[in-house]
């Protein structure tokens, strides 16, 4: 099984949808003849033609609105916005129309599309090269939401999502791209290539949107988290020696609750992860729900592991990412009595 | 040294903030004798592949084919024969019969809102006529003329207004946001501009696929100031996209005049220009200029010479909603003073000179479309009205927000259903 790591899976994941469906369409800025700052799309337009993979004017907003355009035609768009720092322009065609199209027209109309955006701190990004904008997508209703951790579910995640016929912000943990990050910086990085999640298959498979997925097994708490965040909760739990059950969501919307309220049920503790900032961060939506849906059954408050309210600040980069040691703490405390 | 060194600013002049404001208020007599309006037939027609450059001066100008004796004339007349002008005369008396009526539903409470198109009925049903029927529009709240002109059933359009059991969009829309995808009309968003790039990204995948058909976006002159106007000219033009772009210029934003849309310096035709598109500005209620017009970028678009613009030039005659009283911001009778006079009338007194028109058979029409429009009324009422809506069903609210319902959204339906009980 070929190695990769998760460009590379991305990459063959648009060459898998591509080669099965003409009508897949990829544009963005820099995605054509370059094939994207981050070479995600590198070799598609040599392979699929310039009327399938091309540039784009520096436009969210056209970009988002050209895509609803071609999906109503019936394209299906598998487009990149080059920073989720940059969705914003592109908010209200995703907000107003792309979320609202089928509920509106009865299901008449509808939008088949995939936002791929590289989201996610830990590289000196400063403010607009690191923020975690999911919450303002999961707060809209007709928006699915996915957030890959590792090659193998970053190719089956993004296949499904093209598949998938409701419209699908796929965010990429760009921190993670070339190898897992556990949080520790000060440590040299790790390759793929040393992890399993990288053998990836070759041609269709997908991971199914809406399932999380256990990645390590454990009795005495539950861990919730996603994006680059689940490697910096695992390496956390294993250096405290914990039981931890670790669960990566993959989907945000809609959530894997069932995997998430058996887990909860069983350990009566939970954390939750996430890079964002933290008020009415999508932490918090997960904290009301087991809060909720698990009452009875825990044991200790539940915890949030989150970015600061502040906008990303550069120099501060380590003492604003939410890494070892603010897990360390956050553990601890969901562990006492 | 301070940004506001005295020194440095002592003979500088005191800068002044301009804030356009419309030449007459209420109260004031409207006089438009300013305003320069081109003699019909004068502009010229330039070939369709031409460059857009070379459209520059029609930008500024105004296309016309009908002159004040009410003949055709020029090289923009599309020389329609007598049915297809009747045609478009009968679609224009229908909308305005079809406003008329339900402006008066909603002063009787039978549903919460709606929005006339008074005085631009020639813009939409001449349009409709010079298009083909498979092109998609990208309309606004204001082109209802194309669902009429294309025979979208009165009744359908009604059920839609009334929220009724046979609203084909199940209640959820406002009023007239009206969406069929069979009549090639797209689904209308209350968010003004949103579509006019839409219409382009689907003129593009017309284009990726080698299809004939071209699309037709949709903007008031308002609306041009959103940030999805310079996106739809900027997409339009880089990929040479087959694609119409009309600015329905009615003067009037709800109770912004022109100028705050940018109006007193340039007209909306010419920004098409410096985007390196081709660019109209039409008579919009001459329904032969909108028709000549429309049919020359219709003809661009398909021979792949690109993409067009056409500002429609015209009068908003009436309040922008039922929830809107033009009184307040602008003199009662201006809609009278409109030099380009109104377009049911104009294309009426054409069809008068060509001889294919007269008194009684214009009478007939109206009382026609009257007929229609009251039985479509009544069949519609018959389904229901807004006040005897949603009530039941309130299940179908949790409904297309997804393909399948998710578990959250279900548990929430359960909830609505248990609390509506």
């Amino acid at each position: 099984m070929p190695t990769m790591n998760m460009i590379q899976a991305l990459n063959d994941a648009h060459k898998v949808v591509m080669r099965a469906d003409e009508d897949v369409v990829v544009f963005g800025e820099d995605v054509g003849y370059f094939g994207g700052v981050f070479r995600v799309t590198e070799g598609l337009q040599k392979e699929f033609g310039k009327t399938r993979t091309f540039d784009a004017p520096i436009s969210e907003g056209g970009i988002v609105a050209t895509a609803v355009g071609m999906a109503a035609y019936g394209i299906k768009p598998l487009i990149e916005i080059q920073f989720a720092d940059y969705i914003y322009p592109g908010y209200d065609q995703i907000v107003s129309e792309v979320a609202k199209m089928r509920y509106r027209t009865g299901g008449e109309w509808t939008m088949p599309m995939v936002i791929r955006t590289p989201y996610g701190g830990g590289i000196f990004g400063g403010q607009t090269h690191s923020q975690s904008p999911e919450s303002l997508f999961t707060h809209i209703a007709g928006l699915k939401v996915v957030v890959p951790s590792t090659p193998y579910d970053a190719k089956g995640l993004l296949i499904a999502a093209v598949e998938d016929p409701d419209p699908v912000i796929f965010f990429e943990p760009k921190r993670i791209y070339n190898g897992p990050f556990d949080g520790h910086h000060d440590r040299p990085v790790t390759p793929w290539s040393k992890h399993p999640a990288s053998d990836v298959p070759e041609g269709h498979y997908t991971v199914p949107l809406g399932k999380a997925v256990i990645v390590r097994e454990g009795a005495d708490l539950t861990v919730l988290a996603y994006g680059t965040m689940v490697h910096v909760a695992l390496a956390a739990v294993i250096e405290q020696g914990l039981d931890a059950e670790v669960i990566d969501l993959r989907t945000l919307v809609p959530l894997d609750i069932e995997t998430i309220e058996a887990s909860v049920q069983k350990t009566g503790r939970c954390l939750v992860a996430m890079e964002a900032p933290r008020t009415s961060g999508f932490a918090s939506e997960l904290v009301t729900l087991v809060q909720e849906r698990c009452f009875y059954h825990l044991e200790a408050p539940v915890e949030r592991v989150t970015g600061w309210d502040t906008p990303y600040p550069h120099a501060y980069e380590w003492a604003y990412f939410p890494g070892p040691k603010r897990m360390k703490t956050a553990l601890e405390k969901v562990m006492a009595d | 040294m301070s940004d506001k060194d005295p020194a440095l600013r002592r003979n500088a002049p005191k800068l002044a903030l301009h804030v356009p404001e419309p030449k007459f208020r209420p109260g004031d007599t409207p006089d438009f004798s300013g305003i320069v309006i081109a003699a019909a037939g004068e502009a010229p027609r330039p070939d369709t592949s031409a460059p857009a450059a070379e459209t520059h001066p029609l930008a500024t100008s105004l296309v016309r084919v009908l002159g004040d004796d009410h003949r055709a004339v020029g090289p923009w007349d599309p020389k329609l024969d007598a049915d297809t002008l009747r045609k478009i005369l009968s679609d224009m008396v229908t909308v305005r019969t079809f406003d008329d009526r339900m402006y008066r539903s909603q002063r009787q409470g039978k549903t919460s809102f709606y929005m006339k198109c008074t005085g631009e009925e020639a813009i939409a049903t001449a349009t409709a006529a010079a298009m083909s029927r498979d092109d998609m529009h990208f309309p606004t709240y204001r082109q209802q003329g194309l669902l009429v002109s294309r025979g979208y059933p009165l009744v359908d359009m009604m059920n839609q207004i009334y929220s009724n059991k046979g609203d084909r969009l199940k209640g959820r829309q406002l009023p007239i946001m009206y969406s069929d995808k069979a009549h090639g009309f797209f689904s209308i968003s209350g968010n003004l501009g949103t579509q006019f790039p839409q219409a382009v990204g689907w003129a593009m995948g017309a284009a990726i696929k080698g299809d004939s058909r071209i699309a037709m976006g949709w903007i008031g002159d308002g609306a041009t100031a959103e940030g999805d106007f310079h996106s739809a000219m900027t997409f339009a033009a880089v990929y040479n996209v087959p694609v119409i772009l009309a600015v329905v210029n009615n003067q009037w934003a709800i109770s912004s005049f022109s100028g705050i849309a940018g109006a007193e310096r340039a007209t909306f035709a010419q920004r098409a220009v410096g985007y390196g598109i081709a660019s109209l500005r039409v008579d919009g209620n001459d329904a032969l200029a909108v028709y000549g017009a429309v049919q020359w970028a219709a003809e661009r678009a398909r021979s792949n010479n690109g993409p067009a613009l056409i500002e429609f030039f015209t009068y908003r005659a009436e309040g922008h909603s039922t929830s809107d009283d033009p009184s307040g911001y602008r003199p009662g009778d201006e809609a009278k003073a409109w030099p380009l006079g109104d377009p049911i009338e104009r294309l009426k007194a054409h069809l008068f000179a060509l001889g294919e028109w007269d008194e009684d058979r214009h009478a007939a029409l109206a009382a026609e479309a009257d007929t229609a429009v009251r039985a479509a009324q009544k069949e519609a009422e018959k389904i229901g009205i807004l006040p005897q809506q949603g009530k039941d069903d309130i299940g179908s609210m949790f409904d297309d927000v997804y393909a399948e319902v998710p578990w959250h959204i279900a548990e929430q339906r359960d909830a609505a259903l248990e609390e509506s009980r």
